[in-house]
């Protein structure tokens, strides 16, 4: 079994519209062995991995599971030929349990009896390493729950193809580890696994084979023991990059902001945020890390006034009088203004912008529907006088991003939805700084980024750090925080677990402090 | 007592036609689909319902069948309904309109259809279209032996009610066991709340919803036939029927989308609509005892969003049309 | 896929835009579809359709009686319309325009029978009009608090205020309103100087729509209101985000859109009826809604759809006395008329593909190069 072909592709194609995601693929996955299938975000990976199960319908080319040529119409086709994959945004139905979900969709003979779909979920995971229970409701679950759901929900279909769609996206570095060590056993088990990543390191570290796709074409498969990082960088992006970001040291370092004993609830009265501390200074980016929804978004909106705080302050101070972005705001007190208390609107003009790349990259920022001259004035159109709106100045704005961030559009009048990923965050971004901020609060401002957008983003962050802005920067990728932060601060569960100085401290150090408070040492004495 | 029983005889009377009503939305909207034209779907099936047993009667004549004249109107009024959920499942489904829009002009074009009908029913025998006495006999009374109906007060508490009362709670009774502990109904209820993991877990999204809305809209019409021929007597009144769609759709956010609840909800708002007659209080006039049921659905939806129950919410995609390759 | 055999026979692909002309084209040609049905209904009830559809222009268009009475339908719905534009604009389904419509008029015919002995024409106008946009704006307020505040179904919960003050005028039109002689069910008719004055023989309503039509674009084109219920419409995250406050101005747009409601409730009793019933929006309200969406929320578009349904109606009045066909049939042809409007929207925005298609395309654009 071991080694044979499990399922090949030949000439897959697939356009949407006149963008053509994936243009002639071939692709050849083993039984027994772990493929990673490598590309920038944008290089048709997850298109052409969603064409193998079911969820698109390929133009051209041809599928072949066991050597047979097959038609995989929907995604029962393809777990009628032991398929299965596991999306990056989990496919759950939030109000059914474990149990529910994973007996989604089977074809069952006779009565229907949820409680012996419960016993063999148990069965699964004693068998692989997986700890679930099956009666608990999908809503109460952590993310990395979630994702043993759609594990087992792929396994209980007895499917021998798994494809994981970047599965460590949302995990902390020792959930990754865990899944690892699944993915490992099941190799064993003689299963063929694809992963979906971009992160090098996971390559190197889990993977027989990696495969390389680059803008939609694929670029060839290499063993993994036969390669490098560097050089599987070049096949993805086409040439030689340094991977290094830089960190440069800025002129001005003074205290920016300061947060004291924030706290915030949600709308069931569950604390986001518990009691807060913490200083950001100008000429600094502050690294903010975490497992997903450990409060970095409630976080950045309680500064900006977006989140109803319950306790804590945050005091504002201005910068340097005879730095470059001194004097473009209303002056405050040089004591620390406190910014709780005010509207949004009052505490962006104080200077403090906030960038929110959501999920969805559009939504929070901006808006899909619109084209660049109306997202540009989205938060100055109060500023006009009168009841009409003036489209003069964010036309003129609009005009100039696209020549300086080199934005590819066929017009100011475009709807920024039919722009691509890089280019959306450019405006975002763009017209954040526009407003020449003393503090730039951005989340995720490259994700979904190849590698080239990223570094222009990073160096965007950069040129604002050196001319003595605070920012403060949440990241999903901790590789890149470590790079480029020169401090981090490490959210787990609403309360700071540890902020580490950037150029010192270890992705291990960081990882620790993600999932327990107090960090290593406490961890340490866990073990 | 007798007063109470009298109340509660009646507000079964009124509330059989609201359940069908309701459940068969409830079946629609367990699928995402939010329906808004179960008005003009009662219609069509209370003026074809009509029809079908009058004219089965009028092609008989004395050998009419009077079980059969039930299952006739049962079918034809079923059928009317399906037809028009029908129209709305392709353009909602198929061709992706907005539901709340098509809804409405399937109410439109329902409520036109069922007067139209109803209308040139008249006109073409020339004098109202009415079932005879021992149609409307068989439409009414209670399928129990006297014997039991004759029971003192359980007689004609439980056994006094027309054959659709008990056809109706059994239907309701079958979807809620359908919806919770059968495999395709947990497939619906997937549907309903989240169309692309239904689908990615190989269930096909556009079947549930095609079937459920049309299965769903033939039982509502059932409640529209019901309601002309008990309520109203059996002849075309289109007066009468107005409102009851409407008040269907109230009573599925008033259930919390459950079938069981629907039963008691159906006579509670039953009860509501007769209340005026039955219990008539100086200080309130009968046309703001009628609003009572309106006023209490919304009271009901307040508190919902209130209470922020994570089960006891509308299906998450209500409303939403459903395009796999969406990106 | 080379061997077509196992591809789906059509598939469906977004499209990216579409000439305004080939839109209007398909939208036409849907319209005329729907004739050709209607025609056949008229057909199956025992009469000629081309004679059928001639009576109706003749009916509607023909006299100068019947295009008041055209005019005199086409005047709420278009209103009514312009109210929901820019609730839908913000993606807040009211459907709640028929109850709007009544609150406003109730208000309104309150100063017309209370009031008239006391004020001269002029202002007793004016105040009815503002009782009218007051009581209308409140009706539609009150959904609209609680989906502000706790994010309560504003679909649900309009459709329930429509029956709610339906019942309340049924009661004041049977009880505290009633004219003497008790027993009618009826209100006593407005004083002369509670009516609105004539222009071309139909009440003045009409120039009021029409008013209404522009300030209703320039309002959602190019005001700091029109602009943030886009930005609400796309996604209130973002609307969040720029720092306005959602809940205010979805209660200040509704407030808006009841109002112009109420309005229209206002030119209904004191123009078209000089007389208040519980009827009396006669589902303009709902058929308004229907008209707003097919017209994509452009006020002029609103125009020309608005007159369409209102010759209909007109249209099939006059068939039922002169061919003695249901007045419902109008009813009827105006849904047909809207599923072939909605459905024809999906070949606006979708591409169908059929099997084999593609390739026979690309094989034409090879030759052609």
């Amino acid at each position: 079994m071991e080694g044979t072909s499990a399922i090949q592709l030949k000439g897959i194609t697939k356009r949407f519209g006149s963008v053509v995601a994936n243009d002639h693929i071939d692709l050849d996955v083993k039984r027994g062995q772990i493929l990673s299938l490598l590309g920038e975000n944008g290089s048709g990976k997850t298109t052409l991995m969603n064409m193998i199960s079911g969820i698109y319908f390929p133009d051209e080319g041809h599928i072949f599971v066991e050597g047979k040529e097959v038609t995989i119409r929907s995604p029962k086709d393809a777990y009628a030929l032991g398929i299965g994959m596991i999306h990056q945004h989990f496919k759950l139905v939030d109000v059914f349990t474990a149990a529910e979900n994973i007996v989604l969709g089977l074809e069952g003979k006779g009565r229907f009896d949820i409680r012996s779909a419960g016993r063999r979920v148990k069965e699964i995971s004693e068998k692989y390493g997986f700890d679930i229970d099956p009666d608990k409701k999908v809503y109460d679950m952590s993310v990395s729950e979630k994702q043993t759901v759609e594990i087992i929900k792929v396994l209980y279909r007895g499917a021998d193809i798994l494809i994981l769609d970047e599965p460590t996206a949302v995990l902390t570095p020792q959930e990754t580890e865990k899944l690892f060590a699944v993915l490992r056993n099941m190799r064993a088990d003689g299963k063929a696994i694809v992963i979906i990543t971009h992160k090098l390191h996971e390559v190197m570290a889990l993977s027989d084979q990696v495969a390389v796709l680059r803008k939609g074409r694929y670029i060839g498969t290499v063993n993994t023991a036969e390669t490098n990082p560097q050089a599987l960088t070049e096949m993805m992006v086409g040439r030689a990059v340094s991977l290094n970001i830089d960190r440069p040291e800025a002129k001005y370092k003074d205290l920016r902001l300061e947060v004291k004993g924030l706290t915030c609830r949600d709308h069931e009265g569950v604390k986001t945020l518990d009691d807060v501390s913490f200083q950001a200074f100008g000429g600094e980016i502050l690294g903010i890390a975490g497992i997903a929804g450990s409060g970095q978004k409630e976080l950045l909106e309680a500064i900006a006034g977006l989140q109803h705080v319950e306790a804590g302050s945050v005091l504002y101070y201005p910068p340097h009088p005879n730095s470059d972005i001194a004097g473009y705001h209303v002056p405050v007190d040089r004591n620390g203004e406190e910014l709780v208390g005010k509207n949004p609107t009052q505490i962006r003009k104080v200077g403090v912008s906030l960038a929110f790349v959501p999920e969805d990259r559009l939504g929070m920022g901006l808006v899909a529907g619109m084209d660049m001259v109306d997202n540009m004035m989205l938060k100055t159109y109060r500023e006009h006088k009168g009841p009409f709106v003036d489209r003069k100045a964010p036309r003129a704005l609009a005009e100039r991003l696209i020549e300086e961030l080199e934005i590819v559009t066929p017009g100011v009048s475009t709807p920024v939805r039919r722009l691509s990923g890089g280019n959306v965050q450019k405006v975002l971004v763009g017209r954040e700084i526009d407003s020449t901020p003393t503090v730039l609060m951005t989340a995720y401002p490259v994700r979904g980024l190849d590698i080239n957008s990223s570094y222009t983003i990073y160096g965007l962050l950069n040129q604002q750090k050196l001319k003595g802005v605070a920012v403060i920067l949440v990241g999903e990728d901790l590789d890149v925080l470590l790079e480029l932060c020169d401090r981090i601060l490490v959210l787990c569960g609403g309360k700071v677990s540890g902020i580490v100085d950037g150029r010192g401290t270890t992705k291990e150090e960081v990882g620790l402090y993600m999932t327990h408070v107090g960090g290593g040492k406490e961890a340490a004495q866990d073990a | 007592m007798t007063f109470l029983l009298n109340l509660i005889t009646a507000a079964v009377l009124y509330g059989t036609p609201l359940l069908y009503g309701t459940t068969g939305e409830i079946l629609t909207e367990k699928s995402g689909n939010l329906n808004l034209g179960v008005e003009g779907m009662m219609f069509m099936g209370g003026a074809v319902g009509l029809g079908a047993a009058f004219y089965y009667e009028k092609l008989t004549g004395a050998a009419v069948s009077a079980p059969l004249a039930v299952v006739i109107a049962i079918a034809g009024s079923f059928l009317a309904g399906a037809a028009g959920a029908l129209i709305f499942s392709f353009l909602t489904i198929t061709l992706r309109a907005n539901q709340n829009v098509t809804g409405l002009a399937l109410t439109i074009f329902g409520t036109g259809v069922g007067q139209y009908l109803g209308e040139f029913m008249r006109v073409q025998e020339g004098t109202y279209v009415a079932v005879s006495n021992t149609l409307k006999a068989a439409f009414n009374n209670s399928p129990f032996p006297a014997a039991l109906q004759q029971l003192p007060v359980v007689g004609s508490l439980l056994f006094g009610h027309s054959i659709f009362t008990y056809l109706g709670i059994a239907m309701a009774v079958a979807m809620g066991l359908y919806l919770r502990r059968s495999r395709s109904g947990l497939y619906l209820r997937a549907v309903g709340e989240s169309p692309a993991t239904a689908d990615a877990a190989g269930i096909s999204v556009a079947r549930y919803k095609y079937l459920a809305t049309v299965i769903g809209g033939g039982i509502s019409a059932v409640g529209g036939m019901v309601y002309i021929m008990t309520v109203v007597g059996g002849v075309w009144n289109h007066e009468g029927l107005s409102g009851e769609g409407w008040l269907a759709v109230a009573l599925v956010i008033f259930c919390l989308w459950s079938p069981y609840r629907a039963i008691w909800g159906s006579i509670l708002f039953g009860g509501l609509l007769i209340l005026y007659l039955r219990m008539p209080i100086d200080l309130i006039p009968d046309q703001i005892y009628k609003i009572l049921p309106y006023v209490v659905t919304v009271v009901v939806l307040i508190f919902t969003s209130l209470r922020n129950n994570r089960d006891k919410q509308p299906p998450a995609s209500l409303g939403l049309a459903y395009f796999r390759e969406e990106r | 896929m080379h061997n077509g055999e196992k591809t789906p026979l059509i598939r469906l692909a977004k499209r990216e835009s579409m000439p305004a002309a080939a839109q209007w084209g398909i939208r036409i040609a849907a319209i005329l579809l729907a004739l050709v049905v209607g025609g056949l209904v008229i057909l199956i009830s025992g009469n000629n359709p081309v004679q059928g559809y001639a009576t109706i222009v003749e009916g509607a268009l023909g006299k100068t009686s019947g295009i008041r009475q055209t005019v005199k339908n086409f005047i709420p719905l278009l209103g009514a319309a312009l109210a929901i534009a820019p609730c839908f604009k913000m993606r807040f389904w009211n459907i709640g325009a028929e109850g709007q419509i009544t609150a406003g008029a109730m208000c309104a015919t309150y100063f017309a029978l209370f009031w008239a002995d006391r004020l001269p024409q002029v202002p007793l106008l004016l105040i009815m009009c503002a009782a009218g946009a007051v009581g209308g704006g409140i009706w539609a307020l009150i959904p609209a608090f609680f989906k502000a505040r706790w994010g309560t179904n504003e679909t649900l919960f309009t459709l329930m205020m429509n029956y709610i003050i339906i019942g309340v005028v049924k009661w004041l039109q049977g009880g505290p309103w009633e004219k003497i002689p008790r027993g009618s069910q009826q209100i006593e008719q407005f004083a002369s100087n509670a009516c609105l004055p004539r222009v071309a023989g139909v009440y003045c309503g009409w120039i009021i729509v029409l008013v209404l039509t522009v300030l209703m674009f320039l309002y959602m084109r190019y005001t700091k209101h029109g602009y943030e219920i886009a930005v609400i419409g796309e996604s209130e995250n973002t609307a969040r985000y720029a720092g306005m406050n959602v809940g205010w101005i979805i209660m200040r747009t509704m407030f808006l859109s009841g109002a112009i409601a109420g309005i229209v409730g206002f030119l209904l009793v004191s123009g078209a009826n000089n007389t208040l019933y519980s009827g009396v929006a006669n589902n303009a309200g709902f058929t308004a809604i229907t008209v707003a969406w097919l017209a994509q929320l452009n006020p002029f578009a609103m125009v020309g759809i608005s007159a369409l349904l209102a010759v209909l109606q007109k249209g099939a009045d006059t068939l039922n006395t002169q061919m003695s066909i249901p007045v419902s049939l109008s009813d009827v042809i105006t849904g047909v008329l809207l599923f072939f409007m909605l459905g024809c929207e999906f070949f606006i925005n979708y591409r169908l593909i059929f099997r084999g298609a593609e390739e026979r395309q690309a094989r034409k654009e090879a030759a052609k190069s």
